[in-house]
């Protein structure tokens, strides 16, 4: 039993991580209908950067700054790679996301030497609790808190201000959108910022947990929260948190047993299976084919 | 290689591609008749010049097939990994000589596998000499068709599902794919077949192919030549698929899959033809692999392996063959060779030259990637061939005159 509810416990943590992460696919999937391939990396990066900072500045000041660096790196991003490319067609702009990520990878590689870096303990975060006969990390324990919290802020916006207005309507018809007079760049600028904030907060809490940092650990969780967005229904906020609880705790699950090689391959049977049999998500909106 | 338009050309073609497997054994043994003290560095059989041109063939191959699929079909899948790792599995499954099965096996206690084509055919032909290059021959070829074949088996039973998808959602059903594959073939309850995770070594690889005398000294040098020999082969496979029936069906589908199906294209059946094919010649391109690197290692064909070969498409021109061709061999000459010096801490004049230091050459090279891939987006060659080239030339020479 109290196996049991380490392993949920762990795996409502790590799912909220990833659900950090997923909002940032699932935005900028429902708005530029691309698949940000570079999104892993962007959470890698804001690990690195949480490390260097906090090497020669207090807490306080470096973790900020490192939101506010993610943040630009993911407006540039953005701006360089993909706005040339808003004319091209969208296999053009998946293979400059997966040229981006490529690049970031390999600059990690030259910056870092190639070794995995440590990730310092932030105080009270780091520090274990008893729950239920279990000892955990605070972080677990606060992560699905702070995750709630950030979502109902992120629907607040999208749903009750002009810029979340104007991010509805490009994510419903792109052209229609920009004729109506709405500044599609700065849409899209501010939807990555959002995801890419989302990212580093994530980045925290994950590199708290695990805190090894290589500079391809931000593949798969960011191919496993692309997967959460997916069997949420991607394009839907809602969809890409349920998807990416369910996602971490089948992962916890599946390590806890004897089958902890398949945790990954386990991930993307559940996406092929929802692809097959829904292709929509659990609650994504259906759409049809015009030709 | 180059696209056959009519038997002139085809004849063409194929001298074409025997000029190039004849230079290549000339480039190889040409270290074998000068004289020991006059061979430049390049030549010798240790140059860097011969790795880049036998992993450029091994790639070019898995270049070209995932070429067919992205650039002439138009689906969008990243499962090319998986499909070289099945085939460089399969190809190291069938090949370990019975002999060395215990030695590699040593963690499971012997192989579930208990037979090698080589040795089959050794016993056959005899295990020296002459029967033994046949039985070599012999028992390398069966296992890399089979390596092909395992991978479009696979491809056939992955496609049933997938097919279906669109464009970014196939992309990520079969990167997926590829994930499981490899972990499946991690799997410590497979490891009497697969060794687990740890690699299957000891079976024939290129430089098997290197003729010697008795006393082991080398008569004649075949080890590039050989992988050569079957990208050539594949590719002009390709190349005569591309350009039949169902060559254009698979154009159709890509530039409008409402309209090719109203034509009467078959979408299902001409899909799933250009997948198993790609992962029928991507299975061959892992077997190669496999030989290149002298193992087989499931933790090698990763996610980034196939983001590899995409760049090299991408390069070389998505829908041109000719284009992934010249893009591997320079993708592959740049990342191992030319610019290795960028890896090296380099003093001119008594001063360091700032950056340069280990992985410095791979931020270069991605940063050159990023921009044929923002400002050159035809890459290469487009979706020309080396020929039309060669024509336009020809004619603007003619009107000149």
């Amino acid at each position: 039993m109290e196996f049991a509810i380490s392993v949920l416990i762990s795996g409502i943590s790590v799912g909220g991580q990833y659900a950090l992460i997923a909002i940032g696919y699932t935005m900028v999937y429902g708005i530029l209908r691309l698949i940000n391939f570079a999104h892993g990396d962007v959470f890698m990066v804001a690990g690195l950067l949480g490390i260097y900072l906090s090497a020669s500045l207090p807490l306080y000041l470096a973790l900020p700054l490192v939101l506010l660096l993610t943040v630009a790196l993911g407006f540039l991003i953005e701006r360089a790679a993909y706005k040339p490319l808003r004319a091209a067609p969208r296999m053009s702009v998946m293979i400059s996301a997966i040229g981006v990520s490529y690049l970031i990878q390999n600059t990690a590689t030259y910056i870092t030497g190639g070794q995995p870096m440590t990730y310092p303990t932030i105080p009270f975060l780091s520090d274990t609790v008893k729950i239920a006969g279990t000892s955990t990390k605070w972080v677990t324990i606060l992560t699905p808190v702070l995750v709630l919290i950030l979502v109902l802020a992120l629907t607040q916006l999208i749903h009750h201000t002009k810029v979340g207005m104007a991010m509805r309507a490009v994510s419903k018809d792109f052209e229609t959108a920009q004729l109506m007079g709405i500044r599609i760049n700065t849409v899209i600028s501010v939807t990555f910022i959002i995801g890419s904030a989302l990212a580093a907060v994530g980045s925290m809490l994950y590199f708290t947990n695990f805190q090894a940092i290589t500079p391809t650990a931000g593949a798969l969780p960011g191919l496993r929260a692309f997967v959460a967005a997916v069997v949420g229904g991607i394009g839907s906020i809602p969809g890409a948190v349920v998807g990416a609880f369910i996602i971490g705790i089948c992962e916890n699950i599946i390590k806890s047993t004897q089958f902890t090689v398949f945790s990954d391959a386990g991930t993307f049977a559940l996406l092929i299976l929802i692809l097959v049999l829904k292709p929509t998500g659990l609650f994504g909106e259906k759409v049809t084919d015009k030709v | 290689m180059i696209q056959k338009k009519s038997k002139k050309g085809a004849v063409t073609a194929l001298i074409a591609c025997l000029v190039l497997l004849a230079a290549v054994i000339l480039l190889e043994n040409i270290s074998l008749f000068l004289p020991a003290g006059s061979v430049p560095n390049v030549l010798k059989p240790t140059s860097q010049l011969f790795a880049v041109l036998k992993k450029g063939a091994v790639y070019s191959l898995a270049a070209v097939s995932m070429n067919l699929l992205n650039g002439f079909t138009g689906l969008f899948s990243l499962g090319q990994a998986g499909f070289m790792l099945l085939g460089a599995y399969t190809y190291a499954i069938l090949s370990v000589p019975v002999a060395d099965r215990a030695a590699v096996y040593y963690l499971y206690g012997g192989s579930a596998v208990n037979f090698s084509f080589q040795d089959m055919f050794g016993s056959l032909f005899g295990a020296e000499g002459l029967g033994g290059a046949v039985s070599l021959g012999l028992g390398v070829a069966i296992s890399m068709v089979l390596a092909g074949c395992v991978a479009a088996a696979f491809a056939y039973l992955i496609g049933l599902p997938v097919l279906r998808l669109k464009s970014d959602y196939l992309a990520i059903a079969t990167l997926g794919f590829a994930e499981i594959i490899k972990a499946v073939f991690q799997w410590q309850a497979l490891g009497p077949v697969t060794n687990g995770a740890n690699m299957i070594k000891s079976f024939p690889t290129f430089s098997s192919f290197n003729i010697t005398r008795a006393d082991g000294t080398v008569l004649l040098r075949l080890s590039t030549f050989f992988p050569f020999l079957v990208s050539t082969i594949c590719i002009a496979i390709i190349c005569l698929l591309i350009n039949s029936t169902y060559g254009r069906a698979f154009k159709a589908i890509r530039e409008d899959e409402t309209a090719a199906e109203a034509m009467g294209i078959n979408l299902a059946k001409h899909k799933m033809l250009s997948f198993c094919t790609s992962a029928f010649f991507a299975g061959v391109s892992g077997a190669m692999f496999a030989m290149f690197v002298t193992n087989a290692q499931a933790k090698v064909y990763t996610t980034t392996m196939t983001y590899e070969i995409l760049l090299i498409v991408v390069i070389g021109g998505i829908g041109s063959v000719s284009g992934s061709v010249m893009a591997t061999f320079l993708y592959v000459a740049c990342s191992e060779w030319w610019l290795r010096f960028l890896d090296n801490e380099t003093f001119l004049g008594g001063i360091q030259v700032p950056f340069l230091r280990a992985g410095f050459r791979m931020v270069v090279f991605s940063v050159v990637i990023m921009i044929v891939v923002l400002f050159f987006r035809r890459g290469l060659m487009g979706s020309r061939e080396l020929p039309d080239l060669l024509k336009k030339r020809s004619r603007k020479e003619a009107a000149g005159s």
